[in-house]
């Protein structure tokens, strides 16, 4: 027997959290359950978190967006800003499994589920995003970069739940790009899943950060390449050393949906091209969308 | 009277029969059918690819559930093996498990949920021993554990003088080829209720291909006459071959606890289970030894085909024998050796899989095809074009082909539909000169294949397989054989064939729900050859129930109809009897029920009768392997991602020889959908094996194509008909599955210049064989070398 708690506010559920720490927190359940039934596992106790008002939909404001923890794919796809300033956010969105996945899913679970191919992760940290969360001590604001402890391992505390995840607006000159490379044309879990995100002034890269899943235990920045491409300018050369020193500066596994060798291939390829794209100006949505739904 | 005859249903594509039932879901498949007092199976499987059991301790399971029932090897009542071929395959292992999923023990409880709890808590020590986990191993010589034999299955085919052929050739191309797993996925896992009876006996409804295959395996396996096991088939979802074999294995089990508990017990597997436990496609290793005139004319084939059988016989035989007589291709060659043999591994036994062999074996020989073409600077078409089978050729097994060879018409067809030549040889330029944009690069490839419909050699005069038509106590037609409908259109082809032959239309036909109570055994619902095969014989039945009928007509004393003492040639079409003018002179059903009302019911019963001069040897592999072959070219163009080697399929031509569509709609369904699960084999479809474990075993992990990883396609039927099948129909169900592979992997060389050599050709295996130099040799630059970016 399972028992579920559906508190009504935000309030209720970090009490229930703080009585009962054991609680396992769920929303969309679309990762969740598949691995209940996969495992047998069965949990004591739930928390609908679908039923806290204050964790569900976007705000706006002049210089960032807002998005509550139980916000889902779909809204964000739709939403209009995202559309307008996030482009990558919303290009994620609509990669992450099909269309019923992404109507239940929500872009806090993804976080708080933690797998390496989440789809969404890379691109949390290329964003420079921030999540919200807390606690019975109170609310905290950490980094994205700081929110992946270690495998399937976040930086949340016991009584903390993932409140919202912030994203500053980026600048004008701001080029956003994301791929997926999957097993599939729909339906695919991520092989290798890049974000980047660039600040081009006078034809050099002014800022950049670059994230990656499924190429190490956790979704990770790429340090190095973003080193060599920050301040530089852009031509051919280099992008084509940035491939160079993307496809080194992971480590990934072989594992039952791709090998090593390829993923580290991919991923220099992947950035490579995204700033071969930067270079001839194809930086719109989709110019380097590959998988999605 | 006269009025325009109908058209003959044959050759009609009608909505299906089942179609409704199925869309809106009143189907009842097993898992939706629960009979009183039914409780349910599950099943303890072995973690370890070769171990001895040491115990098998079921106190936790009955501690925590006390209604719990068990059986292992050792509460048998019968022989402990599913009778295939080969006695060797064990109800529940016994001793040792030989793979990773065999059965173990099989628990019984009153929920699904209480059964699979129990199953988790029966406790299995093992001691883990050595074993031929790979086919690597086997090939090393490591026997399967247990110290059984290695080869499972050998067979040879010796034609001409091989030796000779490649001493005259002015080439000699060499060739490796590797397939690997393919899973079903029919839509519906495997499902079987077993129902105890007071007499004894026990009453089998599940998910299958073949009722009699389960009732004779049931017999053996619980000592039981025959007739003591009654199997009927309810609503199947999908088959292609997964459902001739296993279900023997799961029936078994169902009825053992049925009798054990005397219950109703059900079994069904979830996906993963499915995957795990049941037969898959056997992997295979091709070389090719070719020896070829300067002109492109093929002089030898030196073959040697070696197949994965996993850890028991089950089919294998029967599959290298499909292998080995289709591994030369759809080509004329004067000298031929072939060589076959099926090796033990520790894995889940190989089994049934549409196409049955021959997909693995001429995936080796197409892509040889192309590798000649190359070595001869001769294009994919040309090279086929130059060696295909015309009539008056001689196969390997020295079969002359004397009618019904349709391989030069597949190519022109598909030619002309898709300027191949013209096109693949644009796309071999541009590979050249790509230019590094990113954009996708293209490829066109194509592949050319036969297939034998029916059993091979003499299968069908062996099995002499009777079919009964009955004019049942209503006056209507009954069709009564053992073939099963699991979604590939049986009952609605039954329906068309018999109604020509009677002379009625398809609504007067009632195709009885195979039972092994109702209907005699047929044969199996495998090898193409319900509509060639048991069409045949049901139309000769059919034609025999309405002489019979016409004579009661014209000369009866009972008859409704006065025909008149001149009339001599009576006809029945559409359900109307029709004198030699075309004029209507009564209903069928008027006479029909005339017949019954003085005579009772009808049945007339068939049995298979070979076409003259269609003979097979088997032990020297001499004759005519197959009465008749259907032939296919599949054309298939596609995008390559030069950054992630990601294959996007645009297009598929598809010309087949069917020989006679009988319901067209259907039959192209079959072409359709048989070549998305060709080119599925061909480029996306993988298991991986981990210490003796399949890695893939559950859909997030065994990917198959969704509607967007599919080609459009240009389906062509051609009709070349054949006397050897009803109306001219050829085996359709299988050939599909035979050219999509080899043509994905044309078309990739064409696009990328990458050689694949082994399937699927996923982008990780062409980045590793492009890393390995398996590139066409003649490519300076472009895509054949490591692109910048790459750790190379």
């Amino acid at each position: 027997m399972t028992l579920a708690y559906t508190p009504s506010n935000l309030d209720e559920a970090l009490q229930i959290l703080a009585d009962h720490p054991d609680t396992v927190l769920v929303a969309g359940c679309t990762d969740l359950m598949v691995v209940d039934y996969a495992m047998g596992r069965r949990h004591d106790a739930v928390l609908d978190l679908l039923a806290v008002p204050e964790l569900h939909g976007i705000a706006v404001s002049d210089d960032a967006i807002s998005i509550g923890a139980t916000t889902k794919f779909r809204e964000i796809l739709n939403h209009a800003e995202v559309q307008k300033n996030y482009p990558m956010l919303a290009e994620v969105a609509g990669t992450v499994g099909g269309w019923q996945i992404q109507n239940r899913a929500t872009i806090g679970g993804n976080i708080a589920n933690a797998s390496p191919a989440g789809d969404s992760l890379p691109v949390l940290l290329a964003l420079g995003a921030q999540v919200e969360v807390r606690g019975a001590a109170g609310p905290r604001i950490i980094p994205y970069e700081a929110m992946h402890l270690g495998y399937r391992r976040v930086d949340l505390r016991p009584g903390e739940l993932i409140t919202r995840v912030r994203i500053q607006k980026p600048a004008a000159n701001t080029v956003q790009m994301y791929k997926k490379v999957g097993t599939r044309a729909a339906q695919a879990i991520s092989k290798v899943v890049v974000g980047l995100c660039a600040t081009i002034v006078d034809d050099s890269v002014a800022e950049i950060r670059i994230g990656a899943g499924s190429v190490a235990a956790t979704p990770v920045r790429l340090d190095r390449t973003e080193a060599r491409v920050r301040g530089a300018r852009l031509e051919p050369s280099l992008a084509d050393e940035a491939g160079r020193i993307a496809s080194t500066e992971v480590a990934p596994i072989d594992d039952v949906r791709s090998t090593a060798e390829y993923r580290s291939f991919v991923l220099g390829r992947v950035v490579r091209r995204m700033l071969l794209n930067m270079i001839s100006g194809e930086t719109g949505p989709n110019s380097t969308a590959g998988s999605g739904s | 009277m006269t009025q325009p005859p109908r058209p003959r249903e044959v050759g009609q594509s009608r909505p299906r029969i089942d179609g409704r039932d199925k869309v809106t879901g009143a189907a009842r498949y097993v898992d939706d059918l629960n009979v009183p007092g039914m409780w349910h199976g599950a099943t303890v499987r072995s973690p370890h690819p070769a171990a001895r059991i040491d115990s098998i301790d079921f106190s936790r399971a009955r501690q925590a559930d006390p209604e719990v029932a068990a059986i292992t090897a050792a509460d048998l009542p019968g022989p402990n093996v599913v009778k295939l071929i080969a006695e060797d395959w064990p109800i529940l292992a016994a001793e040792e498990v030989h793979h990773v999923g065999e059965a173990v023990a099989i628990v019984v409880a009153p929920t699904r949920e209480r059964a699979r709890a129990a199953a988790d808590r029966v406790d299995v020590t093992y001691t883990e021993v050595p074993g031929a986990l790979t086919l690597d191993d086997a090939l090393r010589g490591d026997p399967r554990v247990g110290g059984q034999v290695n080869v499972l299955a050998s067979s040879n085919i010796d034609w001409g003088d091989v030796d000779q052929g490649l001493a005259d050739a002015d080439h000699i191309v060499e060739g490796e080829y590797e397939t690997g797993w393919q899973e079903h996925i029919y839509i519906e896992p495997q499902g079987m209720i077993a129902i105890p009876q007071d007499d004894g006996s026990v009453e089998i409804v599940g998910s299958m291909q073949c009722p009699y295959y389960v009732q004779h395996a049931l017999a053996h396996a619980l000592s039981l006459e025959p007739d003591m096991v009654r199997v009927r088939h309810v609503a199947t979802g999908g088959g292609f071959g997964g459902k001739e074999d296993f279900p023997d294995m799961l029936g078994a089990h169902a009825a053992l606890l049925a009798r054990k508990i005397k219950r109703p017990v059900k079994i069904v597997y979830d996906r993963h289970e499915d995957i795990v436990a049941t037969t898959k496609r056997h992997p295979s290793r091709v070389r090719i030894r070719t020896g070829v005139a300067a002109d492109g004319r093929l002089l030898a084939q030196d073959i040697e085909v070696v197949l994965d059988g996993g850890a028991y016989i089950t089919l294998s035989p029967v599959v290298l024998s499909r292998a080995v007589i289709h591994a030369a291709g759809p080509y004329a060659c004067p000298n031929v050796r072939i060589q076959g043999r099926v090796l033990a591994t520790n894995t889940v036994p190989n089994g049934a899989f549409r196409g049955f062999g021959a997909p693995q074996s001429q995936f080796a020989a197409e892509r040889q095809m192309d590798r000649i073409g190359r070595r001869l600077g001769i294009d994919p078409y040309t090279i086929r074009e130059r060696n295909a089978y015309r009539v008056g050729d001689t196969t390997p097994t020295g079969q002359v082909l004397k009618e019904s060879v349709s391989a030069i018409e597949c190519l022109q067809e598909a030619e002309t539909r898709t300027r191949f030549r013209e096109r693949w040889q644009q796309f071999e330029n541009a590979r050249a000169n790509a230019p590094d944009d990113g954009r996708p690069v293209r490829g066109l490839g194509l592949s050319l294949v036969w297939h034998g419909s029916g059993f091979t050699g003499n299968g069908e005069q062996r099995m002499n397989s009777p079919v009964t038509i009955r004019l049942n106590e209503a006056g209507a037609v009954e069709v009564r054989v053992a073939a099963t409908e699991f979604g590939q259109g049986t009952t609605m082809v039954l329906q068309q064939m018999v109604a020509d032959a009677v002379g009625v239309t398809a609504a007067d036909i009632v195709v009885v729900n195979p039972d092994t109570v109702e209907v005699p055994d047929s044969g199996p619902t495998v090898a193409s050859r319900t509509v060639m095969v048991v069409g045949g014989i049901l139309v000769r039945a059919g034609k025999g129930l309405a002489d019979q009928l016409m004579q009661f007509a014209k000369s009866d004393a009972a008859s409704p109809i006065d025909c008149g003492p001149e009339t001599n040639e009576l006809e029945l079409k559409a359900g109307q009897l029709l004198d030699e003018s075309g004029a209507v002179l009564g209903s069928f059903s008027d006479i029909a029920a005339a017949y019954v009302a003085s005579y009772g019911t009808l049945d007339i019963t068939e049995r298979f009768e070979a076409m003259p001069g269609i003979e097979f040897d088997e032990e020297t592999y001499r004759g005519a392997a197959y009465s008749a072959y259907g032939w296919a070219c599949d054309i298939i163009e596609l995008e390559v991602d030069p950054d992630t080697l990601a294959v996007s399929l645009t297009d598929a031509t598809l010309v087949y020889d069917v020989g006679k569509a009988i319901h067209p709609a259907m039959c192209r369904g079959q072409v359709e959908g048989g070549t998305l699960q060709a080119l599925g084999y061909g480029f996306m479809e993988e298991i991986k094996l981990k210490d003796g474990a399949y890695m893939n075993d559950r859909l997030a992990t065994y990917i198959i194509p969704t509607i967007r990883d599919t080609p459009d396609m240009d389906t062509v039927l051609i009709e070349n008909p054949t006397p050897s099948g009803a109306f001219g129909a050829k085996g359709v169900g299988e050939i599909p599955m035979d050219g999509g592979a080899p043509a994905v992997l044309s078309a990739i060389e064409n696009a990328t210049g990458i050689v694949a050599a082994g399937i699927p050709a996923t982008p990780e295996r062409l980045f590793s064989d492009r890393m390995a130099g398996r590139v066409v040799s003649n490519d300076r630059a472009g895509s054949a070398k490591p692109a910048e970016g790459g750790p190379a």
